[in-house]
């Protein structure tokens, strides 16, 4: 009992749960399906890459874990969300094309001449992210604007702006490296790679430096933190900086994966699953404590949610039905009520078998 | 010395109706700026503005129940699949399954109702935040349109012949007759969603102004704390306030589905943020407390005069009127807080 209740309290707890729900519908699925019932993580080398439902998985989850760190420290430090990273990763992808295709190819007779190296392209996204960042980061921090609010503003504007940039046209990059960030270094895919080194990088900043703990104190109590004698707005301000450079890093890697920039398409609604990433880690949307580790698997389980759906026969277009659903229920579990309400039913059962203990003795 | 004092705490609090002002005023440069610009297009008929008001009827229905959520302090974000949601249950229930408008209608109102409830629920009673509830609810309401059907619906003369005559009922003004080309003289109209989106904006400023469940939702946005200790229900108030932004979304999504005669799942996407920016641009404060239907109605008004601006234009690109509102809603958001740091430093 007193174990259970330990293994239930703890922050890891949630997400490991859904993870395990998924791999078992998973695995139920295949065992109907007359599979064997390891069919899932059955990962093999084929045409020189690695296969598998587990790697897609973790191939095609690698845009929203990288932008799941951004989003865990904007939650944390600033209480509030940044729902522009879906545009800001479109506008990015739209700029770094645009840099080394030339400017909107079929307008232009000889766009090579505009083309710009590949590295000036892919510097230019990071820049454009961490400039889209830096705005909404000094709106909120400098300014004191609702988060949501403040990032309202590139949520509707940075798409736009893309589209204008790629003159309404979806602008292919004919580079053949530029296929690279989206494919596949020797076996291995590179977004799982990047993805990996982003996480690295940034779990090692927080853990060597103070900087995780100042981020968690700034989210707790902003006056408190700067009363102690931290920069408050500048803690915030650098989390959506980072927050913007992420998206600037998922907008290349989403945009490699089909060499163009479709302004449109690229990262539409992917600020939801990145929130959702966040929601699931067992993370408070109302900032404070942060756990960077639940995020990235709360990333991978809504990845997994959406796979597993599309294999078992529900269309892209229907399957938010289902997210929707699944989403209401993690974080009804989460809601104060109703664990205050779980714990007054555990309170009253322990009290009845405490009773009949003292019956029987 | 006081009396001077007094002006000043006057005009203080009355920085929120000066945001207001702002926004009319920035109405009529705006129009009158198009007029001039464009006067040679049409611009300047009566009947341009009419249409404004024609095709954004349902946006004002839903900046009207946006409005009361905000003031809450929360954030509907759903409007706009439901809206979809709407449109696909009329076009589909009128076509394929054959039942009359008004019986459709009511489904439609009873579906944002039922909606409303669920999400009212999650937000005032499960106290998860109003974000998260209405993504999900953005997300469900997308999904169930894609399971009713991912076709393009159309409603016509064939599907359903009441609804084709309210759409296409034209309401004529007797005063500001233009003649045409043709030389006849032609009067400009307005349609019945018109009707309706007006009816409802003079409802809910009553509502909000008149009734103990407007007031109270001043009372809850402005702080949750002491509206509970004032004996207010917090939580019935929040619930009503998502009940009311579904119900008036969908009378809406019925106006929308009136100006459009059309279905499909990716329909009155990112009219959510349309709404959003009406709302903030008329003055609403999304921490809650403070807003006004009014200045939500002329924010969707200015909405709708840069897009058909750019679409009198002609050349520019179809992105524009996103960027455009887009600036202007970072405008008035930096005048808004500007104009909170005013007023505390006062303090």
């Amino acid at each position: 009992m007193l174990k259970g209740k330990k293994l239930t309290q703890q922050q890891l707890f949630l997400p490991l749960v859904c993870v395990l729900l998924v791999l078992a519908v998973n695995v139920v699925y295949d065992i109907s399906q007359g599979n064997p019932f390891y069919n899932f993580f059955i990962t093999h080398i084929e045409n020189g890459v690695l296969q598998g439902r587990l790697i897609t998985i973790l191939n095609r989850g690698s845009e929203v874990a990288i932008l799941a760190i951004g989003m865990t420290l904007v939650v944390s430090a600033s209480a509030g969300t940044d729902i522009s990273v879906g545009s800001v990763m479109s506008l990015c992808a739209s700029f770094c094309c645009m840099l080394i295709a030339g400017y909107g190819v079929s307008s232009v007779e000889n766009a090579s001449e505009f083309a710009m190296p590949m590295i000036v392209g892919l510097l230019g996204a990071l820049l454009m992210g961490c400039l889209c960042g830096a705005f909404n980061g000094a709106l909120v921090a400098y300014l004191n604007i609702q988060p949501m609010v403040a990032t309202l503003i590139l949520w509707s504007a940075a798409r736009a702006i893309g589209l204008l940039l790629c003159n309404n046209l979806i602008v292919y990059v004919r580079t053949e490296e530029y296929g690279v960030f989206g494919g596949y270094i020797g076996f291995m895919p590179t977004p799982i790679i990047i993805a990996i080194a982003c996480i690295a990088v940034v779990s090692l900043v927080l853990k060597k430096t103070a900087m995780g703990m100042y981020i968690q104190s700034v989210g707790i109590n902003k006056r408190a933190s700067r009363i102690a004698g931290l920069n408050s707005k500048r803690i915030i301000f650098a989390c959506y900086l980072l927050c913007g450079l992420c998206a600037g890093i998922a907008g290349i890697v989403n945009s490699s994966r089909i060499t163009s920039a479709d302004s449109n398409n690229i990262g539409l609604n992917m600020e939801l699953d990145a929130i959702l990433a966040v929601a699931l880690g067992g993370n408070s949307l109302g900032g404070g404590r942060f756990n960077l580790a639940g995020s990235i698997i709360g990333a991978y389980t809504i990845q997994a949610i959406t796979t597993t759906m599309y294999n078992l026969g529900i269309s892209s277009a229907q399957a938010p039905v289902f997210k929707a659903i699944v989403v209401i229920v993690i974080v009804a579990i989460q809601a104060p009520p109703v664990k205050a309400r779980f714990e007054k039913l555990r309170a009253v059962k322990e009290e009845s078998t405490q009773k009949k203990e003292v019956a029987k003795v | 010395m006081k009396p001077a004092n007094a002006l000043k705490d006057r005009k203080s609090i009355n920085g929120n109706t000066l945001l207001l002002l702002i926004t009319i005023v920035l109405f009529f440069l705006l129009y009158a700026g198009g007029c001039i610009a464009f006067a040679d297009k049409g611009f300047t008929n009566l009947q341009t503005f009419l249409n404004l008001l024609i095709s954004n009827a349902g946006l004002i229905c839903v900046a009207c129940g946006m409005t009361c959520v905000m003031l809450t302090g929360g954030i509907d974000i759903s409007v706009g699949s439901l809206v979809a949601l709407d449109c696909m249950l009329l076009a589909y229930g009128t076509g394929t399954w054959g039942m009359s408008a008004p019986v459709m209608c009511l489904m439609v109102l009873g579906v944002g109702l039922l909606f409303g409830l669920v999400q009212g629920f999650c937000v005032g009673y499960l106290q998860i935040q109003p974000f998260i509830v209405t993504m999900a609810g953005m997300f469900f309401a997308r999904g169930m349109t894609a399971v009713i059907s991912t076709d393009q619906l159309s409603i016509t003369a064939e599907t359903s012949q009441t609804f084709y005559d309210w759409a296409n009922f034209r309401i004529y003004l007797p005063f500001g007759g233009v003649v045409n080309r043709a030389g006849k003289l032609v009067m400009p109209y307005f349609r019945i969603g018109v009707v309706v989106a007006i009816l409802v904006l003079i409802v809910i400023f009553l509502v909000l102004r008149y009734t103990k469940f407007g007031r109270s939702l001043y009372a809850v946005g402005g702080s949750e704390q002491s509206a509970a200790m004032m004996g207010l229900d917090v939580k019935k108030t929040k619930l009503k306030a998502y009940v009311l932004s579904s119900f008036l979304c969908s009378i809406g999504g019925i106006c929308y589905c009136l100006n459009t005669q059309s279905a499909s799942v990716s329909q009155a996407t990112g009219l959510e943020m349309s709404a959003i920016a009406s709302s903030v641009i008329g003055g609403t404060l999304l921490t809650g407390g403070v807003g006004n239907v009014i200045g939500s109605f002329f924010g969707v008004l200015i909405n709708g005069t840069i897009s058909s601006i750019v679409q009198t234009h002609g050349k520019l690109a179809s992105s524009w009127p996103n960027i455009l509102t887009a600036a202007l809603l970072c405008f008035f958001i930096v005048l808004q807080s500007i104009f909170a740091f005013l007023k505390e430093k006062k303090k």
